[in-house]
């Protein structure tokens, strides 16, 4: 069973990549190559020109990739400002200097939690995604991976969540994001790459396609200008 | 219920019960009211309270120890007996007991992650293998008495007013207080108890965090059997058999939860300060044991089901 066969993908610096398709269609097995969560049969990365390998969810952060999946990945029984440093803790741990650089983040990218003492379980899901995505972006990283970022999320919320998304490409950064929602990748993308069966079927600038030629070429249709 | 009702109760639950239990014991017993008594009550729940301290670790890591009981009475008697048998020095034989503790502790958390045996069945295992080996060494379940005069100086020393146990176990709470809330490694312990795979995503070496809260939990499991032995002054095989009972309920009735990521080392304090008033005040009304064990299983039954209502409802 071939989950991706010779898909081409490119990502270029500072724009917002909308990877679309189907179920099935592949989506999450080429992010999952990007992130080093599956290593492929055949093919090659290359970032900045030069080839890289990606084995592992370690080698693609070291190269500053950053995946939030799904299921956010948040430690539930901590806080926002535990969650946010997560892996990058020195030695000793001066909570009050934390708290204080970890609420400069979360205002720096508007997002609304009013106390970050709160343990993120008690957040609702727009701001838990916020803090997994403010989790992802500090730290100098390049590329950002969001997979369904706007799933579990209500109208209000989902709107601050794509504003959030496109403040990040101001910050020089390049995003993919994976969503269902073809209202929402019009919203914020600057291009789609449509999968459909483990092919690619086309690669679009906003400008140039529309929800509907999208839809076809994720379903397989015809479309008629 | 109110929100803030709620609320109010869920932080301050502890305190409210042990003020309520000092009331109502002070009420129902003369013989309660007195320094000496409560200097036996916490010199009493000293030994429990260092074993929860590494109980609390443990589950708050997500994984449970019941080898506790088992590895303070062998530690108990081998403690004994390098004093008793091998005339090694107080302090020398305190460290290899100590060390052997540790050791079980890796031998717990190694079994676990090399071959991904759930924590309860490792622990069970050698809950039974140590039980069986402080007989062993024991020749047969006799106690080592022939012990020498300093030997019971741990148990039931002071140093000025105070009983060396309770100092003891204030450094322990000192110490451990510290490392879960302020190194790194005892964040970890946290992290891989609320979500391991998140933690691991992150680099949180999970392994070896684990192995890390169990050398912990066995260490001071060792630390109490020793401290219990000196009481007794003598290494006693069948010793410890409530331990593991009082230091898990101990530590739930402080609030940590059985699923891991959360709890705290005050809590489990005061959780082992509320069993050991709920026993010295059964004790001192002359309440069969046997009662007494229906009223531990009930409170332990009751603060598991508080917890939950309170943790899950309020925010």
């Amino acid at each position: 069973m071939t989950a991706l066969d010779n898909v081409n993908f490119d990502l270029y610096k500072n724009e917002i990549l909308a990877l679309v398709g189907d179920n099935g269609a592949g989506k999450s097995t080429l992010i999952k190559i990007i992130s080093g969560a599956i290593v492929p049969d055949g093919g090659e990365i290359f970032l900045y020109g030069k080839r890289v390998e990606i084995n592992n969810p370690i080698d693609a952060k070291k190269l500053e990739i950053e995946t939030v999946y799904q299921d956010l990945a948040l430690i539930d029984t901590l806080d926002v400002t535990k969650n946010i440093f997560l892996g990058r803790e020195s030695g000793l741990l001066f909570h009050k200097r934390r708290q204080e650089i970890a609420r400069k983040i979360i205002d720096g990218l508007d997002i609304n939690i009013p106390d970050i003492r709160e343990k993120v379980r008690f957040l609702s899901g727009g701001q838990r995604q916020s803090v997994a995505i403010a989790r992802a972006t500090t730290f100098g990283k390049r590329i950002i991976i969001l997979d369904e970022p706007t799933a579990a999320l209500g109208v209000r919320e989902s709107k601050h969540i794509l504003e959030i998304i496109a403040s990040l490409k101001a910050r020089g950064l390049s995003i993919i994001i994976i969503t269902h929602n073809l209202e929402h990748a019009f919203f914020i993308s600057d291009r789609f790459f449509v999968l459909r069966n483990g092919k690619e079927v086309g690669v679009k600038e906003k400008e140039e396609t529309s929800v509907d030629e999208i839809v076809k070429m994720i379903t397989g249709g015809v479309f008629v200008k | 219920m109110n929100l803030r009702i709620k609320s109010f109760l869920k932080t301050y639950r502890l305190i409210i019960i042990l003020v309520l239990m000092i009331l109502v014991s002070s009420l129902v017993s003369e013989h309660f009211l007195s320094l000496n008594n409560f200097l036996n009550i916490i010199r009493q729940i000293s030994m429990v309270a260092i074993i929860a301290v590494g109980s609390t670790v443990i589950i708050v890591n997500g994984g449970i120890d019941l080898s506790v009981g088992s590895v303070a009475a062998f530690s108990g008697v081998l403690f004994a007996g390098l004093m008793a048998n091998n005339h090694l020095p107080m302090l020398i034989a305190i460290l290899i007991t100590l060390a052997v503790g540790a050791v079980v502790g890796f031998i717990n958390g190694g079994v676990m992650v090399s071959f991904s045996v759930p924590p309860f069945i490792v622990t069970l295992a050698t809950m039974y293998i140590f039980r069986g080996l402080a007989y062993i060494y024991t020749g047969g379940g006799y106690p080592i008495s022939n012990v020498p005069k300093n030997f019971d100086i741990l148990g039931r020393g002071y140093i000025g007013y105070i009983p060396v146990p309770i100092i003891i176990m204030v450094l322990v709470f000192i110490i451990f207080i510290w490392f879960l809330n302020y190194t790194k490694y005892g964040l970890y312990i946290y992290c891989v108890g609320g979500n391991e795979t998140a933690s691991k995503l992150f680099g949180v070496n999970v392994k070896l965090v684990k192995i890390v809260a169990y050398v912990m939990g066995s260490a001071l499991a060792s630390l109490g059997g020793v401290i219990l032995a000196s009481r007794l002054n003598s290494g006693q095989p069948a010793a410890g058999e409530n331990f593991l009972f009082m230091a898990i309920t101990a530590t739930i009735l402080g609030g940590t939860s059985l699923t891991g990521g959360e709890g705290t080392l005050v809590g489990t304090l005061l959780g082992a300060v509320i069993l050991g008033l709920l026993s010295n005040i059964l004790t001192l009304k002359n309440v069969s044991y046997f009662y007494q064990l229906v009223v531990q299983g009930l409170v332990l039954m009751a603060a598991v089901i508080l917890d939950v209502m309170l943790v899950k409802k309020t925010s």
